[in-house]
């Protein structure tokens, strides 16, 4: 009896349990009549499972013991094993926090009163989804890997098409379906070369493989694609500003703040199997990582979709995250445990941000659409009056993402500045220093992306008569938003114990490293930047006071903006996003592109006129776009093949087997 | 304890002097008499005492902007060391943050002034947003340089690191670092030629147009503020340009009060004889001030 309550309260069970309970939690909505209920049962259970999964997953981070199961699953791929050790339970912290915060948004923001007909499979494939991820971190062998991988993807490509019956929507999920199938070939091979390597299907042991035969660096080839794909490194990125976009804001916020981090955690795993990597891995992961960061912030400050900006901004993030390990790589390459520390842990760290801010973030562009019916952001202004709450979390996840203090964001960035910075005495690395200036105009750029973003949503005047009208989120909607900023707030605040959070991860993902350097130095470091914030924000409160005992003595007045003299003033007059940014676009020409249909004047008296702007991918349409079409145009051939008939479609499969088995023998 | 007191009362008070000494330098360029050097005390104690118009288009936005800049600043004032005295508050990695406090201060200007819904203040938030962007990448250089110089990850013992027998040895690299961080110091603290404080014609301001609806109070604040960060970047400058030390903890504070009051006079000068830059040179320059911070960069670490 004892050793079966023990068996249950196995925090390793707990964690598993509660997420498969998650992945069930859509299925009674599915056959109940009235809606409601369904959904409602699903948030409830969502929200109990992850409050039993988060603690589980937090005494596994911390328990030095990798508990182990295997499925006898009769498959001739070797046992299925799944395992927990620190470097997964790390990431199943945010997949149970963002699945149950998003859930509980979703009440709000796709009642089922209102979506008859998709909240369904909504709320069905959000568990399913989230679940998926859950597994997918524990998932030891590399055939269920890949099943649980394309149940993933597949259950976001089902979420992310919810409104299938816009075009835009359509399109963002079929390019999403190329490029995450176009990466899950990659991986096919990659599980397969393992395969070859280790002999069996279980994913080879820490440590265990040597990166020095030729075919290991056809592993971290693959390795890159398949998971960079799912990441959003660029150039793998095409997929995500649109699937971003157009999804239902809760699901963009899983897939920005937890799905991508899947194609990192892909990656983390496969790099621990090797015991030597060679310097060319950290330097490719350290250039890509740092020009997706560029690029990425780049193209956020050009879009004027506000959905489209977050999505840009994530792919900023995940180059920030990437260059982090890129470092460490080329720490543990060089073998300078303190390089390897301090990357390691900013980039660890900034995940766990990420998926702070980023749904805090995805989740407001939520209530924002609610309150203005668009997210064209040129035509909202001024949501700030009627949602104030709304826009004072905001406010903060935008300052947060921007990596300035006293936030979280600038604390994994700052241990990458010191990274970067810890090297400047060396003779070898030294050139890593050089990464310090290209961070900062990433951080410079994104604080230009987001005071664009949330200057034109929230202040000035509105500029449509659909933004005029805003109302405020219900409490469904405040409630995990303001979970996120209170998590925001206090990783920001008390930095050195986030830095304890990511200690045992790290220790997992190199024991070599965290045996020899010594965590309380940074520790202490933090611990002043923590001192420093706290007088930052005791200065403005003491500032405020005295303004208040000074304005409150003072007479105050009411008056219109001063327009310079001009009396008639419009919103309409107003700098919109799209002009706040102009100049920045324009001096980062080539970088950005923005394609403007200016009017024709003509005449003394001109007419009536009207001018367009659209930010182009350049990457997607003039590289990517060509080599598909010409692609599909020489395989045309092929197209005979594909004609809907059922039975021969069957003789194919069969014939394949067939041929194989003859090949076989 | 007696150097944090007085670095604390110098930072507190000397700011607003040196707007008054700009202004007196630009006066005798130009043959005036030109107003008293506590001129801007003044003008901050009557700001102070009047009463405030708020525009009925702004949040709480606009309000809290002046008064972030204001503590964004002034806790960046307890990093930078005076002269050869530490800072109250050092560490290692305090650079890092110090770079970054400034762009919080930033961040909330820029939403004050889109907070009134007026295009000129998005004109004036618009151009401080990309030009400052363009400045950050200079500051870093120049961290990095004074990192590699002096050994230490820390402001204060990399700053009080430059003295005359440093220029000797690496003169070229501070030299150029010099010339970057005088144009960055000109372009954050909206000193001609990248921006007029005087001018009245605000489609070509930069940040005094970000502040036209504030007023009284927030206006003293904001004024006061724009000091601070002119005090703040000097301090960091004139280690570079004068790096004076005489070995004497008092003496030492006098130096550092007439470098200052030598910087101030520098710009009143530096002002008198420019005209303002047309807004599409001042990439270009800012660019420029980068690629000399970063030469700097590669001849100290080659």
């Amino acid at each position: 009896m004892f050793s079966v309550l023990q068996g249950v309260c196995d925090p390793a069970v707990v964690a598993l349990v509660a997420a498969l309970v998650i992945g069930c939690a859509g299925i009674p909505g599915l056959f109940l009549r009235s809606p409601g209920p369904g959904q409602m049962f699903a948030t409830c259970t969502t929200i109990l499972a992850s409050l039993a999964g988060l603690p589980a997953a937090l005494i596994l981070l911390f328990s030095p013991v990798t508990t182990t199961f295997i499925l006898d699953w009769g498959l001739p791929f070797g046992p299925c094993e799944l395992a927990i050790d620190p470097l997964s339970a790390f990431f199943l912290l945010p997949i149970f926090i963002v699945a149950a915060a998003g859930s509980l948004f979703a009440l709000g923001y796709w009642p089922a009163k209102e979506h008859r007909a998709t909240e369904r499979g909504l709320t069905f494939f959000y568990g399913i989804l989230a679940a998926s991820m859950a597994i997918l971190v524990t998932a030891r062998n590399g055939a269920f890997f890949l099943m649980v991988w394309e149940i993933m993807a597949l259950s976001a490509y089902f979420l992310l098409v919810t409104e299938h019956e816009r075009e835009d929507v359509r399109r963002a999920g079929t390019v999403y379906l190329i490029a995450t199938h176009t990466g899950s070939a990659a991986l096919y091979v990659l599980f397969s070369l393992l395969a070859a390597q280790s002999g069996s299907f279980l994913l080879p042991a820490a440590g265990s493989l040597s990166a020095l035969p030729p075919l290991a660096m056809m592993i971290a080839m693959a390795t890159f694609i398949g998971f960079g794909a799912k990441a959003g490194i660029m150039p793998l990125h095409i997929w995500l500003p649109s699937a971003h976009a157009n999804a239902p804001s809760h699901v963009s916020a899983m897939m920005s703040g937890v799905m991508l981090k899947m194609g990192l955690y892909g990656i983390f795993r496969t790099l621990t199997f090797f015991h030597d990597p060679p310097l060319i891995w950290g330097m490719v992961l350290t250039v890509a990582g740092i020009s997706s960061a560029l690029l990425g912030i780049a193209f956020a400050v050009a879009q004027r979709d506000m959905k489209r900006l977050l999505a840009c901004s994530s792919i900023e993030n995940i180059g920030i995250i990437t260059t982090g390990l890129g470092v460490a790589m080329l720490g543990i390459s060089s073998h300078n445990a303190p390089l390897a520390y301090l990357g390691m842990a900013g980039s660890l760290l900034h995940i766990l941000n990420h998926s702070f801010f980023k749904p805090l973030l995805f989740l407001g562009s939520g209530a924002i659409i609610h309150a203005a019916g668009t997210r064209e952001m040129n035509l909202m202004g001024g949501l700030a009056k009627g949602m104030p709450r709304s826009a004072l979390l905001f406010l903060i996840g935008s300052v947060a993402i921007c990596g300035i203090p006293p936030l979280n964001g600038f604390v994994s960035e700052f241990l990458l500045y010191f990274g970067f910075f810890s090297q400047i005495q060396a003779s070898s690395l030294v050139y890593l220093v050089l990464l310090a200036p290209l961070l900062a105009l990433v951080g410079g750029l994104a604080v230009v992306a987001f005071t664009k973003l949330y200057s034109s949503v929230f202040l000035g005047t509105p500029r449509s008569p659909g933004a005029a009208h805003p109302h405020e989120a219900g409490f469904a909607m405040l409630c995990p938003m303001g979970l996120f900023t209170l998590l925001c707030l206090l990783v920001g605040l008390l930095p050195q114990q986030a830095l304890r959070l990511v200690a045992p991860a790290l220790q997992s993902f190199m024991p070599q490293v965290a045996a020899v350097v010594n965590p309380a130095e940074y520790a202490f470091v933090l611990g002043r930047i923590s001192l420093m914030v706290l007088t930052l924000v005791l200065i403005v409160v003491a500032v405020t006071l005295l303004w208040w005992w000074r304005v409150g003595r003072s007479r105050v007045t009411s008056a219109p903006t001063w327009g310079c003299g001009y009396q008639r003033g419009t919103a309409r007059m107003q700098y919109v996003g799209t002009s706040f940014s102009e100049l920045a676009v324009s001096v980062f020409n080539g970088i950005i592109r923005q394609r403007v249909k200016r009017p024709v004047l003509s005449g003394l008296f001109p007419g009536s006129s009207h001018c367009a702007d659209k930010p182009s991918e350049t990457l997607l349409e003039r590289i990517i776009a060509p080599l598909f079409s010409l692609a599909g145009v020489s395989f045309a051939f092929l197209r005979r093949l594909q004609h809907g008939q059922m039975h021969v479609y069957m003789i194919y499969i069969f014939a394949t087997l067939f041929i194989l088995m003859l090949w076989a023998h | 304890m007696t150097n944090t007191i007085i670095h604390i009362v110098l930072a507190l008070a000397m700011p607003p002097l040196l707007l008054g000494v700009i202004g007196k330098t630009k006066a005798t360029f130009a043959g005036r008499v030109g107003a008293p050097f506590l001129q801007p005390y003044y003008d901050i104690i009557r700001l102070l005492q009047k009463g405030s118009v708020f525009s009925t288009t702004t949040t709480w936005v606009f309000r809290a902007g002046p008064l972030v800049t204001l503590a964004t600043t002034a806790v960046a004032a307890l990093l930078i060391p005076c002269g050869a005295h530490q800072a109250p508050l050092s560490f290692q990695g305090d650079m890092i943050l110090y770079a970054y406090l400034f762009a919080l201060g930033r961040f909330f200007t820029m939403a004050a002034a889109l907070d009134t819904g007026s295009s000129f203040e998005g004109m004036g938030s618009a151009r401080e947003a990309t030009y400052s962007c363009l400045a950050e990448p200079t500051l870093f250089f120049a961290l990095i340089t004074l990192s590699r110089l002096s050994g230490s990850y820390s402001l204060s013992p990399m700053l009080i690191n430059i003295s005359f027998g440093v220029w000797l040895n690496s003169g070229a690299a501070l030299l150029m670092l010099v010339g970057g961080m005088f144009i960055v110091l000109l372009a954050e603290n909206c000193r001609i030629p990248f921006d007029d404080p005087t001018t009245h014609l605000e489609l070509t301001m930069i940040h005094e147009v970000m502040v036209l609806d504030h007023s009284g109070p927030a206006l003293g604040i904001i004024h006061y503020a724009a000091a601070l960060k002119l005090y703040v970047l000097g301090a960091f400058f004139v280690h570079l340009a004068l790096p004076y030390a005489s070995g004497n903890w008092l003496l030492d504070w006098g130096l550092f009060i007439v470098s200052m009051l030598e910087l101030a006079v520098v710009i009143g000068i530096v002002e008198s004889v420019m005209a303002r830059l047309r807004l599409i040179r001042i990439p270009q320059l800012l660019v420029a001030a980068t690629i000399l911070a970063a030469f700097s960069t590669l001849l100290v670490i080659r």
